[in-house]
């Protein structure tokens, strides 16, 4: 066992890395839960993102618009599943879990052309001087964009709820959308725009993984990354910063004992593997118990008609 | 009559019927492959064989298959899927399907299958695996004289003979070339899921190694090596587009020429269970260019070595090789019996690290 040959700035660096995609697949679902509805298509929006944003990346030779094109994708994904949910009004476990299905197929149609395709390079971000302060400048300084982008997109939807006026009605809708309804709020349209935003964060996301971190494009590269997405939602009791915190972690725990592994300690794979899922179940057993406050919302996953 | 009579005569019914219909339509061959034939790596070659099948037979076999199967409870549902929608022979292409496949095979004694990489076999389950650990050898004699660092990351899937063999393998050529190779080895739990083998990989190269080799299914490490500046191996297929710079050569499963002797067989009406373990010589494992970044004389030794373990002169394990506690495994010039090689789970002397549970 050598664990000087693990250095503690670098391995937390890494976590950033490996936990931003399931942080802003998480955010983006954690708005649409907060609007009163259950996507479970996260890892369909994913890859669909991932597909999207490598093939433009590459043609384009440009990350910056391999990501929008991802979020597009994601969002276009997502809007299928809004329409079918919430104007056709179907069952949305059933046509969440549909929605993972169909992205899976199409990402793999989409990808034909680009399997066996190299990346683009993508550079960390020049912050200067900031890069070069020991330690903090290789945890904090050194990153690409998208890490950057992903924590404002935390902080820009924690004080988006908390904050603003429309924050406030997207919970009044998730809450009670008959109430919400009644004052007058279009509670489908916002729900929409909810289930949009959580698209494009999905779709960032799977292409922060198939742009930066690993970075090609091979069919199901999202492995299951969606529904640690979704766990860690109910992980966070439905709070942003808690989102954050639960990425990091659940994302730290794989770095974690992959450096363990590579200096020789032994770690009990399997139960690092299970423990993301074993910590969203104590949570959950944690909020019915009434230990912890709940923040689901009160109409999460409730269908919605305007006769009421 | 008994609900069980009726349902075991209803099952030879269907297996009758199986039969009789095989006489005349084409042959309908099914594969299970544990990832996605995209993955450019194990399951890609498993279903370059089914190609080459479909285009030696053409019109008289139908072949099927199913890719990103999960190993366990759901290949067992897949496999019974595949037998009753007709098909008279199954290649389950994962270790993790053995006893999916052993049981499905007693449920439909008709239908042939072939596991790979297993070792339970039964009157209609035949298994084979290549032998791997031929090319293991070689690349760790690279791996062992390119190292600056001294350090080899080695990202493994499951503690399974197979990986284990290519391990030992690797580590005792690595070794013996450089005395001060240490191999550091990651176990990712899983054949295919790209981010988690890149980031093993980067945990790797953060520690100080500079050739990594991997026993997982995806392109991922190939390419983070690549990116990072060091070296590594292809593993499965020739991975040469995702490291043209890193990759020194690969070790590639030829699986084609096997499923074309089987499917004729079968046709033939001669098949029977058998258990194949075929290596560099019958061109069952290939190894892609050796690299031009190479030093001539070590690509001369490379060849050098697969020549000989080609002709059977020389055999990657041959004594003296002790167990990783010390105690003798086998005597000088002793050569490791297939049985052991079959079932080898633990560690060679030098290795660090414990054999995961």
């Amino acid at each position: 066992m050598d664990l000087s040959s693990i250095n503690l700035f670098v391995l937390i660096a890494s976590l950033m890395v490996s936990a931003t995609p399931i942080l802003l697949a998480g955010i983006g679902e954690l708005v649409v839960e907060k609007s009163g509805v259950l996507n479970l298509g996260v890892e369909g929006m994913m890859i669909t993102g991932a597909v999207c944003g490598f093939a433009i990346a590459v043609q384009t030779g440009s990350a910056g618009l391999g990501f929008i094109a991802a979020a597009l994708g994601g969002a276009a994904l997502s809007l299928i599943f809004g329409f079918l949910t919430q104007v056709l009004m179907s069952n949305q476990v059933a046509t969440g879990l549909a929605l993972t299905l169909f992205g899976l197929g199409l990402s793999a149609l989409l990808g034909q052309g680009f399997i066996g395709v190299k990346g683009i390079d993508v550079g960390p971000v020049p912050l200067g001087p900031l890069a070069d302060i020991p330690g903090l400048g290789i945890v904090l300084f050194r990153h690409d964009g998208m890490v950057y982008v992903s924590l404002l997109i935390v902080a820009g939807v924690w004080a988006g709820l908390r904050y603003t006026r429309a924050g406030l009605i997207l919970r009044a809708v998730g809450e009670s959308h008959n109430a919400a309804h009644a004052l007058g709020y279009p509670v489908i349209r916002i729900r929409l725009a909810a289930i949009a935003f959580g698209g494009a964060c999905a779709g960032l996301g799977g292409a922060y993984l198939s742009i930066v971190r690993v970075p090609q494009w091979t069919e199901g590269m999202t492995a299951g990354a969606g529904w640690i997405a979704l766990a860690l939602v109910v992980f966070a009791s439905w709070r942003p910063w808690r989102v954050l915190a639960g990425a990091y972690l659940f994302g730290g725990l794989t770095v974690l004992q992959l450096n363990l592994q590579a200096a020789g300690v032994k770690v009990p794979v399997e139960v690092l593997s299970m423990a993301p899922y074993l910590l969203t179940i104590v949570v959950l057993v944690l909020i019915s118990s009434g230990k912890g406050a709940s923040g689901a919302p009160a109409s999460l996953g409730t269908r919605f008609h305007d006769s009421g | 009559m008994t609900f069980k009579s009726i349902l075991a005569g209803a099952v030879l019914g269907l297996g009758l019927a199986g039969a009789a219909v095989a006489q005349d339509d084409p042959l309908k061959v099914g594969f299970v492959y544990v990832g996605p034939i995209g993955d450019f790596g194990w399951s890609y070659e498993h279903n370059e064989g089914r190609l080459a099948v479909e285009e030696h037979f053409g019109d008289t076999v139908e072949t099927i298959y199913q890719e990103s199967v999960p190993e366990g409870a759901d290949a067992e549902r897949v496999l019974t899927q595949m037998a009753l929608s007709g098909a008279d022979m199954i290649f389950t292409t994962s270790f993790g399907y053995m006893d999916a496949t052993v049981n499905v095979a007693g449920k439909f004694p008709d239908v042939k299958f072939e596991h790979a990489t297993g070792y339970k076999q039964a009157d209609n389950v035949s298994v084979y695996s290549a032998r791997f650990y031929e090319g293991r050898a070689i690349i760790g004699h690279i791996a062992g004289k390119m190292t600056k660092t001294n350090k080899v990351g080695y990202i493994a899937s499951y503690p399974i003979p197979e990986v284990i063999r290519g391990i030992n393998a690797a580590y005792l050529h690595a070794k013996k070339v450089n005395p001060e190779v240490e191999f550091n080895v990651v176990w990712v739990s899983t054949w295919f899921d790209p981010a988690k083998e890149a980031d093993a990989a980067t945990a790797l190269i953060e520690q100080g190694a500079d050739v990594i080799m991997q026993h997982t299914d995806s392109t991922a490490p190939m390419t983070i090596a690549e990116e990072k500046g060091i070296l590594a191996f292809g593993q499965a297929s020739d991975m040469i587009n995702f490291g043209p710079n890193a990759q020194m050569t690969a070790i590639i499963d030829n699986w084609a020429p096997y499923y074309i002797e089987r499917v004729q067989a079968a046709m033939d009406g001669t098949w029977e269970s058998t258990n194949t373990w075929d290596g560099i010589e019958p061109g069952m494992v290939e190894m892609a260019a050796f690299s031009d970044k190479l030093p001539e004389d070590l690509r001369a030794e490379a060849e050098a070595m697969k020549t000989a373990i080609a002709a059977g002169e020389y055999h990657p394990f041959t004594g003296p090789i002790n167990r990783q506690d010390g105690s003798a495994w086998l005597a000088e010039g002793e050569v490791a019996d297939d049985g052991t090689l079959a079932g080898m789970n633990f560690y060679i002397e030098g290795l660090t690290g414990e054999v995961p549970q």
